[in-house]
C-alpha cells in the first residue's frame, strides 16, 4: 500500500495536449474515482501512474518514489481494465498466478494464495476453466482476482465495469467496495458513471477537457459543485440550468428569472446588479404543488414514474424544469401545476466563466 | 408447403455451385494423378479417359529409383523450410514492431516494403546474379534461401501485421502490469495467442518458396542444387516430354506441402483469442 502524488503532471501527443498541469495527492488507502466524460484525459491520466503512457511534464510518486522513468512491471501497482484482458491460452489459475509465477514465488505459497483470493471472489469452481468460458461477471472477477494475490502498492481499475449489463454492475460495484474495505488498498478507479463514483469514491476527481475540475467528497461534489460542469455531470436525473440576472437592491441580493421571478439569495460575496448569472437546482429540490398557491407556475410536460419516484417535467413560459418527487404522481400532460424553488437550495454561477459565485 | 420447396432448391442451388467450383479447382490435380498412373503406352493410345484401363505406378518407381527427383526434392524441403522458418520469425518480430510501436520513417518504411511487391521479379534476375556470383551464393542453396527471404519478407510482414492488430493491446499491457518486459509480453501472451498467424504465414512462405521457379533456375545450374521445380523440367527434353514421369514427381512433390499443412491446419482455423476481452 502506498500514497501516490501527481505533481504538475501534463501529457500531450505531438502538439496535443490532452492532460494540463494536473495536481492530486491521493492518500495511503483511499479510494479515488476519476469521473469525466469521454476523453476528457481520466484514462489518460491511469494509464501514466500504470507506467503504459510516458509522462510529458511533472512527476508521479507511488510510496514516495518518483516513477517516471520506472516501467510497469516496476511500479508494484495492479490494474483491472475494461475489456478484463485475460490470457485466453491460460486457464483461470494460470491467470490468477501468472504475476507470482514471473516474480518467482514458490509453488506452494502461490497455490494457497490464489485459492484464497478464488473463494474471496467465489471462483473456486472455475479455477480450471479458460476464459471463454465464462460470462462476464465471472471474467470481472478473474480479472480481479489477478490484481489481488499480488497485494501490490495500488489498484488501477479502467471502466471496470462498463460491459456489464446493469443488474450485474451494480453487485460487482457492491464487491468492489466490499473489497476495498477488507484489503485496504490504495484504489483509483475510472469511470464515466457517476452512481459508481458516488457509492465508491472516498473522494471524486471531476474531469473534462484534460483539466481537473473538481477534487471532493461525493456529497461535496453533489452539494457544492464549483462549476456548471461538475453541476451538469453530477447527479441524475441532471441539475435544472436557468438563464438568470443578479439583481442588487441594497444588502439584499437576488436572481431574476424568467419574466421577472425573483428569488433572493443568500449573500454573495461579489457579483452587480444586472450580471447574467446561470441558476442550478437539483429536481428534488424543485417544489411542486397541483394547487394554485399563488406561486409561479407551469404546465406538466412528461411524467416518468421511476418507481423509486417520479421526474416531473414542467415547462413555464421562459423556461423547462425537472422535478423529482418521491410520491407516485399521475398528473395528465397539460395540468396546471406551481411550483416553487427554495433560496437556499440554488446554486448560482457566472454566465461568462461558468464559476460558482463565493458565498 | 411453398417455402420448403423453396428452401430445397435453394439448398440444391447452394450445394450445386459449391461442387462445381470443387471440381472446377481439384480437377487439375486429378489430372495430374490420373496420368501419373497411365503407362506410356496407354497414354496417347487410350483418347481421353478418366481412368486408364490398366493403371500403373511405373513412373513412380522410375522417379524415386533412377532419377535425381529425390535429390531434387531434398535441396527443396531445405529451401522452404530454411525460408519459412527465417520469414516467418522475421516477418513476427517485424510486423509486431509495426503494429504496436509508432517510430520515425514508419510511413515510409512501408512505402518502401510495397514498392518490393510492385517490381516484376524477372527484372531483378541479372542484378541479383550479379551481386551473389562473386560472393558465390549462385549454385547454392544458401543463396535460393536468402532470395527467398528477401522477397518474401514484406508480405509476411503485412500478414503478420494484420494477426496482431487483431489482438487487443491490453493483454500485453496487462502482462506488463502483472511484471513482464515487453518481450516476456510478446513470447508469453501475444505470440501463443497468434499461431494461426504464425500458421498462415510459415505456409504461405513455404508454398511460395516451395513452387518458385525463376530464381530457382536463373541462379543455380548444377543439378547438384537445383530444387524440384528446376527439376521437373529434366523431363522435357529436345524431342519429347516424359509426361508421365513428370506428373510423378509431381504428385510426389504435393505430398510434402500437403503434410504441411495438415500440421498447421488446427493454427489457421482455431479462434484462439476467442473470450480474450469482453464478451
Amino acid at each position: 500500500m502506498a500514497s501516490i502524488e501527481i505533481q504538475g503532471v501534463g501529457k500531450s501527443y505531438g502538439a496535443m495536449p490532452v492532460l494540463h498541469h494536473v495536481d492530486l495527492s491521493i492518500q495511503d488507502g483511499e479510494f479515488v474515482v476519476l469521473i469525466g466524460p469521454s476523453g476528457c484525459g481520466k484514462s489518460t491520466l491511469l494509464r501514466m501512474i500504470a507506467g503504459l503512457e510516458g509522462i510529458t511534464s511533472g512527476a508521479i510518486r507511488i510510496g514516495g518514489q518518483v516513477v517516471n522513468e520506472l516501467a510497469p512491471k516496476d511500479r508494484d501497482i495492479a490494474m483491472v481494465f475494461q475489456s478484463y484482458a485475460l490470457y485466453p491460452h491460460m486457464t483461470v489459475r494460470d491467470n490468477m498466478s501468472y504475476s507470482l509465477r514471473l516474480r518467482g514465488t514458490p509453488v506452494e505459497r502461490m497455490t494457497s494464495v490464489v485459492s484464497a483470493a478464488a473463494s474471496k471472489l467465489g471462483l473456486d469452481a472455475l479455477l480450471d476453466r479458460k476464459p471463454r468460458t465464462l460470462s462476464g461477471g465471472q471474467r470481472q472477477r478473474v480479472a480481479m482476482g489477478r490484481s489481488i494475490v499480488r497485494q501490490p502498492k495500488a489498484f488501477l481499475f479502467d471502466e471496470p465495469l462498463s460491459n456489464l449489463d446493469a443488474r450485474l454492475r451494480e453487485q460487482m460495484r457492491v464487491e468492489i467496495k466490499k473489497l476495498h474495505r477488507e484489503l485496504g488498498t490504495t484504489s483509483i478507479y475510472v469511470t464515466h458513471d457517476q452512481v459508481e463514483a458516488m457509492t465508491l469514491a472516498d473522494r471524486i476527481v471531476a474531469m473534462n477537457g484534460g483539466v481537473i475540475q473538481q477534487v471532493g467528497t461525493p456529497l461535496d461534489l453533489y452539494e457544492r459543485p464549483t462549476n456548471l460542469f461538475v453541476a451538469g455531470f453530477i447527479g441524475s436525473p441532471a441539475i435544472n440550468i436557468l438563464e438568470g440576472r443578479l439583481r442588487c437592491d441594497g444588502e439584499r441580493r437576488s436572481v431574476e428569472i424568467g419574466s421577472g421571478e425573483r428569488i433572493s439569495t443568500a449573500p454573495l460575496a461579489h457579483g452587480h446588479d444586472g450580471q447574467d448569472v446561470r441558476v442550478g437546482i437539483r429536481p428534488e429540490d424543485v417544489q411542486i404543488s397541483p394547487k394554485a398557491d399563488g406561486g409561479p407556475t407551469a404546465h406538466v410536460e412528461l411524467v416518468e414514474p421511476m418507481g423509486l419516484g417520479t421526474i416531473v417535467h414542467i415547462r413555464a413560459t421562459h423556461h423547462a424544469l425537472k422535478a423529482f418527487v418521491l410520491e407516485r404522481v399521475d398528473y395528465p400532460v397539460g395540468t396546471s401545476i406551481s411550483y416553487e424553488l427554495p433560496a437556499s437550495k440554488l446554486h448560482i454561477f457566472d454566465a461568462m466563466t461558468g464559476q460558482r459565485f463565493p458565498e | 408447403m411453398k417455402s420448403s420447396a423453396y428452401s430445397r432448391s435453394y439448398r440444391f442451388l447452394h450445394y450445386g455451385l459449391l461442387a462445381f467450383y470443387v471440381i472446377f479447382a481439384l480437377f487439375p490435380l486429378y489430372w495430374l494423378l490420373k496420368v501419373s498412373v497411365t503407362p506410356n503406352d496407354l497414354l496417347y493410345s487410350e483418347g481421353i479417359r478418366l481412368w486408364p484401363s490398366r493403371p500403373s505406378l511405373a513412373h513412380y518407381t522410375f522417379v524415386l529409383a533412377h532419377s535425381d527427383f529425390p535429390l531434387f526434392f531434398k535441396n527443396s524441403v531445405i529451401v522452404s523450410g530454411s525460408t519459412a522458418v527465417l520469414v516467418t520469425l522475421v516477418a513476427a518480430l517485424s510486423g509486431y514492431a509495426m503494429s504496436r510501436f509508432d517510430f520515425r520513417g514508419k510511413m515510409w518504411l512501408v512505402g518502401l516494403m510495397l514498392v518490393t511487391q510492385m517490381f516484376p521479379l524477372v527484372m531483378l534476375v541479372a542484378p541479383i546474379f550479379k551481386l551473389f556470383s562473386p560472393l558465390g551464393l549462385t549454385n547454392s542453396l544458401t543463396g535460393l534461401v536468402i532470395v527467398y527471404t528477401a522477397f518474401n519478407v514484406p508480405f509476411a510482414t503485412f500478414l503478420m501485421q494484420s494477426f496482431f492488430d487483431g489482438i487487443p493491446k491490453d493483454l500485453e499491457e496487462a502482462a506488463m502490469i502483472d511484471g513482464a518486459s515487453r518481450f516476456r509480453a510478446f513470447q508469453q501472451i501475444i505470440l501463443p495467442l497468434t499461431l494461426p498467424g504464425v500458421a498462415a504465414t510459415l505456409g504461405f512462405v513455404f508454398t511460395a518458396a516451395w513452387s518458385e521457379l525463376l530464381f530457382a533456375l536463373m541462379l543455380v545450374s548444377k543439378a547438384g542444387a537445383s530444387t524440384f521445380p528446376v527439376g521437373l523440367l529434366s523431363f522435357v527434353s529436345k524431342f519429347s516430354v516424359d509426361f508421365g514421369q513428370m506428373m510423378a514427381a509431381g504428385v510426389l512433390a504435393l505430398i510434402p506441402a500437403c503434410l504441411f499443412f495438415l500440421l498447421i491446419q488446427r493454427y489457421l482455423v482455431q479462434g484462439l483469442t476467442a473470450g480474450a476481452v469482453k464478451g
